[in-house]
């Protein structure tokens, strides 16, 4: 390939390192397809704030533990729905400094409507610390009683984003809460991935009656509404028990997203498969002797790959929408668990959330994760084939 | 075309033939049935019951069969216009269903015409001004519009609506209306309720169809029928509208039938939200109860309505491109 091209006689030689970075035509030939698709990526701003943001969401959310200041099953019976704590920067001399501070809060009973009212204390500032110790947390399974910022003062109350009904931590819950919602896409679309490419495969590469009744099959199920198809679904798992843990429950949600997810994927890549079946590379594979299961492992498989990874990370959004929504109604992630989904099932009455605001918050991480997954899954698309949508 | 419609329909039948049994085992699927249920409402009321009368009870809402006999009993009333009596509320679903499916289907259509005005000017408008500062804009809003549930936006609005405006949201109808005769001013009344659902429900499909819209066009824009009409000197009017975008739409009409059970999925979140009396609450409730002929009858009727779209779609775009037609 190289040869064939002659470089413009008026261009100066580009430097090494934007060579490879501008993709000039004499290079395409030298690069693998992968290559290409990983440069083409890396150019993409967005995709690449993508990338590293949910980098970021991963680590805050598994180390949410630690990261929070109390530990996010506490309850303060005190401080029910008790409003995110003030931090201010300007220190108790009055002058502006980097040491955070919070006020002290205290709890007042209302004694005409019999409820409680918090009140801060202007006067009475509290230095924010770093590395303190506090409620006993496990992180990635190690005990640890270490936080990373918090009060010394343990008699004091420190809640940044407030807390919820039950006097609990909301950041805490948030973070913790991440751990399930951010993961639960990973899973389903793994699963949907599996059944998607086998199926799709088979039903593009053998045709006839195979291909027939995996066509009806996607039909069906796409004619189903999701989120109720979902929901019947989920009402059919058992209560949580001993037998049953929110664990099994995790898991069998993920099993419920996937149903309905993969016929998305089998649809596509038949398609990829009934294009390659009669490309040229494929019939001489054919003549040269090659079984079905050789054509299609080494010569469509390959071929195919790219399109999966693509669709796959267009699918985690709808399945961490999917996971939310089907908590949000009380049938997907049950408590003593806790995902975003689940914490906004405190914010379904538009009257509390006028009250506590605040309740809100997981809306916000939901949004900016899906947002991340989007971007990764649209700089990848364009990374495979820059000119389908 | 007659031809190709009643293939379609006899595929369609097909479909609906397998979605009955699959939802019905669906909704079977899980454990215990509404007898418990009825049973522990009365034991609340007070007083026990005897193994007699549960047995009475079980025999009352024919427990006792195969499933096999329990599925046939609901189809062949189905297909005759007998849905079934509700347990819980002790009505014929055809009854209780009516309403709820009008409002669902109204809300449906609706919103998806107003997403469908608003998109495809959208994306045309965004694909002929690509990389401009609208265009980046339109794009922001495009992400934003699909990674919110619709029950989200809801929510939101729902709250500044109050917080802000003073003004009660949720429910179709104002008190005052609530159970008042059909009259102009219910009527009124009614569409100052149901812009809020439909806006909503219209946004997140909005941002899905734009995009489509707009990378189909760039697609077309670039094919040499387009440069011809160009340089023949069309106006660049006539260029986009008559020559681009009616070969742009042809994958939109083909989603037009896939997204109609993802409105109706959306209204029936949006719906327990919101308050209104469609068929989401409804549908919960009674899935969660083991309301069986209920939850069954309304989950074959959301099927129905997804199948009916994609057949409308597909004959419109049997209708738009002839080559479909012949296949």
């Amino acid at each position: 390939m190289t040869e064939t091209v002659q470089p413009l006689p008026q261009t100066p030689p580009p430097a090494e390192n934007q060579n490879l970075f501008d993709e000039p035509v004499s290079d395409v030939g030298d690069l693998s397809q992968w290559q290409l698709m990983r440069i083409r990526f890396s150019k993409n701003k967005l995709a690449m704030l993508g990338i590293w943001g949910m980098l970021i969401v991963y680590i805050v959310v598994f180390l949410g533990e630690f990261i929070a200041p109390n530990w996010y099953q506490f309850q303060d019976t005190e401080y029910v729905f008790g409003p995110p704590s003030p931090v201010t920067f300007i220190g108790p001399d009055g002058r502006f400094g980097l040491q955070p501070y919070t006020y002290a809060t205290t709890t007042v009973l209302n004694k005409d409507t019999f409820a409680f009212e918090f009140a801060v204390d202007e006067t009475q500032k509290i230095p924010i610390s770093f590395f303190v110790q506090g409620d006993e947390v496990s992180v990635l399974g190690f005990k640890t009683k270490l936080h990373l910022f918090g009060l010394k003062d343990t008699k004091q109350r420190f809640y940044v984003m407030g807390a919820d009904g039950l006097g609990r931590d909301m950041f805490a819950r948030i973070l913790v809460g991440g751990q399930i919602s951010t993961t639960v896409g990973l899973f389903g679309v793994a699963l949907s991935i599996i059944l998607g490419s086998v199926l799709g495969t088979a039903s593009g590469y053998f045709g006839g009656i195979i291909d027939d009744v995996m066509q009806r099959i996607i039909e069906v199920l796409g004619a189903f509404p999701q989120i109720p198809l979902w929901a019947a679904l989920a009402a059919a798992m058992p209560d949580i028990s001993e037998n049953f843990t929110v664990v099994h429950r995790y898991f069998l949600i993920t099993i419920v997203l996937s149903v309905v997810g993969w016929t998305g994927l089998a649809r596509q890549l038949r398609a990829k498969v009934l294009s390659y079946r009669s490309a040229d590379f494929t019939q001489a594979a054919l003549a040269a002797g090659s079984s079905d299961a050789r054509i299609i492992l080494t010569h469509m498989v390959p071929n195919g790959a790219s399109h999966i990874i693509v669709i796959a990370a267009l699918g985690i959004p709808g399945m961490i929408l999917g996971e939310t929504s089907l908590s949000f109604l009380g049938l997907g992630i049950l408590p003593p668990a806790v995902s975003w989904g689940a914490l906004l099932r405190d914010a379904q009455q538009v009257s509390v959330v006028v009250q506590h605001p605040w309740l809100l918050i997981p809306a916000g991480t939901v949004v900016l994760t899906v947002w991340l997954f989007s971007l990764i899954g649209d700089g990848l698309r364009d990374a495979v084939d820059p000119y389908s949508i | 075309m007659l031809n190709y419609i009643f293939r379609r329909i006899g595929y369609m039948l097909v479909t609906l033939a397998i979605i009955s049994v699959v939802g019905y085992l669906i909704v079977e699927l899980p454990p215990g049935s509404y007898v418990e249920f009825e049973i522990q409402r009365l034991r609340q009321q007070g007083g026990n019951l005897s193994q007699d009368q549960i047995t009475a009870l079980e025999l009352r809402y024919g427990l006792n069969d195969p499933i096999y006999v329990r599925f046939w009993k609901w189809i062949s009333g189905f297909v005759r216009g007998d849905f079934g009596e509700s347990f819980q509320y002790r009505q014929e679903v055809k009854d209780l269903i009516g309403q709820r499916l009008m409002f669902t289907i109204s809300i449906s259509i609706f919103s998806l015409l107003l997403a469908w005005g608003i998109a495809v000017p959208l994306g045309v408008y965004s694909a002929t001004h690509r990389y401009t500062l609208p265009d980046y804009i339109i794009t922001v809003l495009q992400f934003l519009g699909l990674s919110i549930p619709s029950f989200l936006v809801a929510l939101v609005l729902m709250v500044f609506a109050q917080r802000t405006l003073g003004q009660q949201v949720g429910g179709l109808f104002s008190d005052q209306y609530q159970t008042a005769p059909w009259s102009v001013a219910k009527f009124i009344d009614l569409l100052a309720h149901l812009w809020i659902p439909i806006v909503v429900i219209a946004f997140g499909s909005t941002a899905g169809l734009s995009r489509i819209m707009r990378a189909n066009l760039l697609d077309v824009l670039g094919m040499q029928y387009v440069q011809t009409a160009r340089s023949k000197g069309l106006t660049e009017n006539v260029v986009i509208w008559k020559h681009a975008v009616r070969n742009a739409m042809h994958p939109l009409i083909m989603i037009l039938g896939g997204s109609l059970p993802g409105i109706i999925s959306g209204e029936t979140v949006l719906a327990i939200v919101m308050n209104i009396p469609t068929v989401g609450p409804m549908y919960f409730t009674a899935q969660l109860n083991q309301d069986l002929y209920l939850a069954a009858s309304f989950l074959m009727f959301l099927s129905i309505l997804g199948v009916l779209g994609n057949l409308l779609a597909d004959i419109a775009l049997a209708w738009v491109d002839p080559r479909i037609r012949y296949e």
